[in-house]
């Protein structure tokens, strides 16, 4: 190791890391509350804080048992139906965009046509229309269909108690960012290759699936693992297309349903939350990697 | 107790099968999805001659493009135009709308609040996040350390408010304390602390507080890798010259990762107009911390007058307007030096 870096390594240390250790303590003791209160006896969540319980431990399964299976909130039905609602949603949610988003960035940034470059504009412009403006006029349009006078030009679709809706507004939604981020990804590719392609006779449908989506796998599985954090966390879009019935609502719906009725049960909303942030977590700690250099992709460059 | 956890088991069943339906269901739409697509590909990439370039184009973004007018384009201008609407839609009202908005006291407070969230709360978390890159940089077991910070942004904030919510529970002070906040100011020798959700203003700082303990990671991991992606022989350079500290802070390091502060303090203020999630799940927008877009929403779904909400939406979506406007010319900016 050369001098320089020696001596730059052995005086920046010690304070800087006191200093990381400290704040990254303090930004996990929130989280390790809530999973310790959730494992604990009601009776000792009632009375006492949950730093009591590493002085006298009782842990329990019996919360999540509740939760899950027997609602427990003074209301019938357990999270489970909830859960698997996340999971039914997620995952279309996460597909629809990623595979449209490709195609969309392919033609932008491979078949060149006047005006493509305004059109990527725009879609890059579109990124920052709050959700909240698409709403009202996203659920008459599912309800009630379009009409221009008289004429019916969208047929109302019956689409209420399905997730059809959910899935549309999250793809919808998703569109501007993933369209952005892979295009920026899909346009790196090198020319050469793609000329050879076209020289060979494929077509533009061919090079899409036998050069364009294996190159860019990376992207795609790191916008992949964003889009179905985002979804999965989602409360707004779901709350608004799913209401809020065990047949289409997730659990962020739940959630917070059940935080403001029932807000002093916290063994039981407790394990709740840590049901809803267990799916996440697992994805986000296995993929982290992916995850991070599909963000850097967008705001790093170099 | 058997009878208990035989009708456990029986509840346990048919969810599994209600559970089985639903999942099948979302497997049958994506394989449905991209049946649909591969045939509409083999289809087209038969198709020759002058044909193979439009159809192509067609295909290719013309679902993203449907998707995108259906979706934010005519919504957009739809809401513009109800927002000069009355409560149902039904005949035009002018400005009314947004005189009510700008004139109205507990709106006022609203438009407040929505403003110091996006100034706070974005300023902090990319401060506190810069702190933290710098601090980070060439330490050892950074890994860790980046993970655990950056762990919060995996949570819903629905789940990070339930998680905050506990913090501040707060009890009567002769009774033991379950949350934290409580129970470390009454350790501290504070004999009274006050019930922290209800104390306003205070309350509005204390629910930014859980936004910036999401986005701070995020905001140190990106600006990170910015920083290493700074040539050392820049650093060298500058410290040749005498800069060292906070002048080498100031005057290369700052400079060098410019666009990155830039699209960081934007992703952060754009996560920011969702303040909704925690709002909703610890207040409910009561004790004066209610903010634009869930006071939104309540207009529109709560008491029905989608004229109003459809205004503070398009109010929201000008405050955001400067935001993309300088984005877009960066953005040129750097395509041009391509």
């Amino acid at each position: 190791m050369p001098p320089v870096k020696a001596a730059r390594k052995a005086f920046s240390n010690p304070i800087a890391s006191l200093l990381m250790i400290v704040v990254t303590v303090l930004w996990t003791i929130p989280t390790l509350g809530l999973l310790v209160t959730s494992i604990r006896p009601k009776q000792d969540v009632a009375t006492t804080g949950w730093w009591e319980f590493f002085a006298h431990p009782d842990a329990t399964l019996a919360n999540y048992h509740t939760v899950l299976f027997e609602g427990g909130f003074g209301v019938s039905g357990g999270l489970l139906p909830y859960l698997v609602n996340s999971l039914a949603i997620s995952v279309p949610a996460t597909v629809f965009p990623l595979v449209l988003a490709a195609m969309a960035a392919y033609a932008l940034a491979w078949v060149k046509f006047r005006g493509s470059d305004v059109l990527f504009f725009v879609i890059f412009a579109l990124q920052v229309v709050p959700l909240q403006m698409a709403l009202i006029p996203l659920l008459q349009l599912f309800s009630g269909g379009a009409h221009l006078g008289s004429v019916t030009i969208v047929p109302s679709f019956d689409l209420s108690g399905t997730y059809a809706p959910v899935w549309l507004a999250h793809t919808m939604f998703a569109l501007p960012l993933a369209i952005f981020l892979l295009h920026n990804f899909i346009a790196q590719l090198p020319r050469d290759l793609m000329e050879a392609a076209v020289v060979d006779g494929a077509s533009h449908f061919k090079i899409f699936r036998s050069i364009v989506l294996p190159l860019c796998t990376p992207a795609l599985a790191s916008f992949a693992i964003f889009q179905f954090l985002w979804v999965w966390n989602d409360l707004l879009v779901a709350l608004t297309f799913a209401g809020g019935t065990p047949e289409v609502a997730p659990m962020t719906v739940r959630l917070a349903q059940l935080t403001g009725s029932f807000g002093g049960r916290w063994e039981l909303l407790t394990a709740g939350a840590f049901l809803s942030l267990i799916v996440p977590l697992i994805v986000f700690f296995a993929l982290q990697r992916y995850f991070v250099r599909g963000l850097l992709a967008g705001s790093v460059k170099g | 107790m058997p009878t208990v956890s035989a009708s456990a088991v029986q509840l346990a069943d048919s969810a599994w099968t209600d559970a089985s339906i639903k999942l099948g269901n979302s497997v049958g739409a994506i394989a449905g999805f991209l049946g649909i697509l591969l045939l509409i590909f083999f289809a087209a990439g038969r198709a020759g001659g002058r044909f193979t370039r439009p159809l192509a184009i067609a295909v290719m973004l013309g679902p993203a493009a449907l998707l995108l007018v259906v979706g934010l384009v005519v919504p957009l201008v739809r809401t513009v135009y109800l927002s000069f609407s009355n409560d149902d839609s039904t005949r035009s009202v002018g400005g009314a709308n947004y005189g009510w908005a700008l004139t109205t006291d507990s709106i006022h407070q609203v438009l407040w609040n929505t403003l110091l969230w996006l100034v706070i709360a974005p300023l902090v978390a990319t401060g506190l996040g810069l702190l933290l890159a710098l601090l980070v940089d060439r330490m050892r077991g950074q890994a860790v350390y980046k993970s655990l910070l950056f762990m919060p942004m995996a949570i819903s904030l629905v789940g990070a408010s339930i998680i905050w919510k506990f913090v501040y529970d707060a009890r009567d002070p002769a009774q033991p304390q379950i949350g934290l906040l409580s129970q470390i100011a009454i350790s501290l020798g504070w004999h009274h602390p006050p019930n922290w959700i209800l104390s306003h203003p205070l309350n509005n700082f204390l629910l930014m507080v859980v936004m910036v303990w999401v986005q701070t990671g995020f905001a140190m991991v990106v600006l990170s890798a910015a920083i290493k992606a700074i040539p050392d022989e820049i650093t060298e350079a500058a410290r040749l010259d005498g800069a060292r500290g906070f002048r080498l802070f100031r005057h290369v390091t700052v400079p060098m990762i410019r666009t990155t502060l830039v699209v960081v303090l934007t992703t952060v203020m754009i996560t920011t107009l969702k303040a909704f999630d925690i709002v909703r799940t610890m207040t409910g927008g009561n004790f004066g911390t209610q903010v634009l877009a869930n006071e939104m929403y309540s207009q529109s779904f709560v008491q029905f007058n989608v004229g109003r909400g459809s205004a503070l939406a398009v109010i929201l979506f000008l405050a955001v307007t400067p935001l993309v406007a300088y984005n877009i010319v960066q953005l040129r900016k750097e395509r041009e030096h391509r």
